[in-house]
């Protein structure tokens, strides 16, 4: 079989270029902007690579993350199912980032993750009324219930948020058997 | 048939009838554990009526000016103590999820302690009067308000014999991941559900316990073999206000 010539390797690497570059543009054919086109939405603390993804894909979860966490709050609060792959907390620990005094954004900064697009689009979601909106317990205490490879890190938490009971429990329960 | 063992229905007398010979068979095998070793349910298993969480407190250990059983719920679920943030809320209105009772037998002057909380009924007067559904007994007997849909009307908290519920008035900050509460909707005990479902003891149990007074016990009620139903079994125990025949999950010794 001959080698692909000069032209057609060109164009291949041009192809794969074009297929990298954004494919949105951030004005439709008036000029007027396109919504969404302006939001600098907060980077997650921790970031997601080829091998390393969010709990489905990112264009998934932007269009229906609140799908996943309704379905698994229902199912948590009446049967008591504990998996941590659609839990909110699993989503706080990964999402939530630290301001430049090193502590975590709170959701009432237009900073923190949820609230960097939720501000934006007008949405007022009072999941943190009651939730947690900064990491309180690591992840890896759940590691051997969730199985998905960022919920093992082993990152600070909000200690002084923490009941010693709780995280005593949790601590000696939580490890892979 | 006691009022805490399993409620017996057709298709599982059935079941049980045609599984007896297998159970037989594995019961002679030598080496074979007759009982198995508590093991927390998987977490994507949903919850069974095959069990039924209970407490029994037993009145004549419990000690007199200890709180360590109200202290330790509010330090695991975050109300309360140190950790209140409900600052505007005048003192009979703050959240209560356990508080200690003193009685006194006016003839005799004796006194006796103990901690009440939700009981945790099989016919729960809350789950019956709530218009939303918020108010629920999970399958294995643990009373929960979903906050999700409760619209804190408050209905829950007039029908409840034993005052165990209280609403929330205010803004909270910092609640804990495991037990999130907030203003507008009412709450109680939740036995700890999220200990239990991890195969774990509530906190007030734990709490008797390490304060050496062991006045609570924490089990499965359908269970024979389990420490609370040999106890119940051996020394009986009282629901408070039998009366209202709700078959309480929560039974008191001496009183």
């Amino acid at each position: 079989m001959s080698q692909p010539s000069l032209l057609n390797r060109v164009l291949g690497i041009l192809s794969v270029l074009l297929l990298l570059m954004p494919a949105a543009s951030t004005a439709d054919e008036e000029g007027h902007p396109l919504p969404f086109s302006d939001l600098v939405l907060t980077e997650p603390a921790r970031h997601f690579s080829a091998t390393q993804e969010c709990v489905e894909p990112e264009d998934e979860m932007r269009r229906n993350h609140m799908n996943y966490i309704l379905h698994q709050r229902d199912e948590t609060v009446h049967d008591g199912i504990r998996t941590r792959q659609y839990a909110l907390e699993e989503c706080i620990n990964c999402h939530a980032s630290k301001g430049e005094d090193g502590e975590y954004i709170r959701v009432e900064d237009p900073r923190h993750f949820c609230a960097s697009c939720h501000s934006y689009a007008s949405v007022s979601i009072d999941c943190f009324q009651c939730h947690a909106d900064v990491p309180v317990r690591p992840s890896s205490l759940q590691q051997s219930r969730s199985g998905h490879p960022h919920h093992l890190a082993r990152e600070n938490f909000a200690g002084d948020l923490a009941g010693k009971t709780a995280l005593g429990l949790l601590a000696t329960e939580g490890k892979p058997q | 048939m006691k009022d805490t063992s399993k409620p017996a229905d057709p298709s599982r007398r059935d079941f049980m009838s045609k599984a007896g010979a297998t159970a037989g068979m594995a019961a002679v095998a030598p080496g074979v554990l007759l009982t198995s070793p508590a093991v927390a349910r998987p977490a994507d298993e949903k919850v069974t009526s095959d069990k039924r969480w209970g407490i029994l407190i037993d009145t004549a250990k419990c000690a007199s000016g200890c709180t360590a059983c109200v202290s330790a719920c509010e330090t695991e679920n975050g109300w309360g103590g140190e950790s209140n943030t409900e600052k505007q809320s005048s003192d009979e209105q703050r959240a209560q999820w356990i508080r200690k009772v003193q009685l006194k037998e006016k003839a005799t002057g004796h006194v006796t302690t103990l901690p009440l909380m939700c009981q945790h009924c099989e016919t729960p007067p809350c789950a019956d009067v709530c218009p939303t559904g918020a108010s629920f007994r999970r399958a294995d007997g643990i009373v929960l308000v979903d906050k999700h849909i409760c619209i804190g009307c408050r209905y829950c908290m007039m029908a409840c014999p034993y005052k165990a519920r209280s609403f929330i008035h205010e803004d909270l900050k910092d609640q804990k991941p495991w037990a999130p509460r907030g203003k507008g909707t009412v709450e109680s005990c939740t036995l700890c559900v999220h200990r239990v479902d991890e195969g774990g003891t509530p906190a007030c149990v734990e709490a008797c316990s390490s304060e050496g007074h062991y006045a609570m016990v924490f089990g499965d009620l359908y269970d024979d073999n389990s420490e609370i139903s040999r106890q119940l079994e051996q020394h009986g125990g009282k629901q408070i206000r039998a009366d209202l025949g709700l078959n309480t999950g929560v039974r008191y010794r001496g009183i």
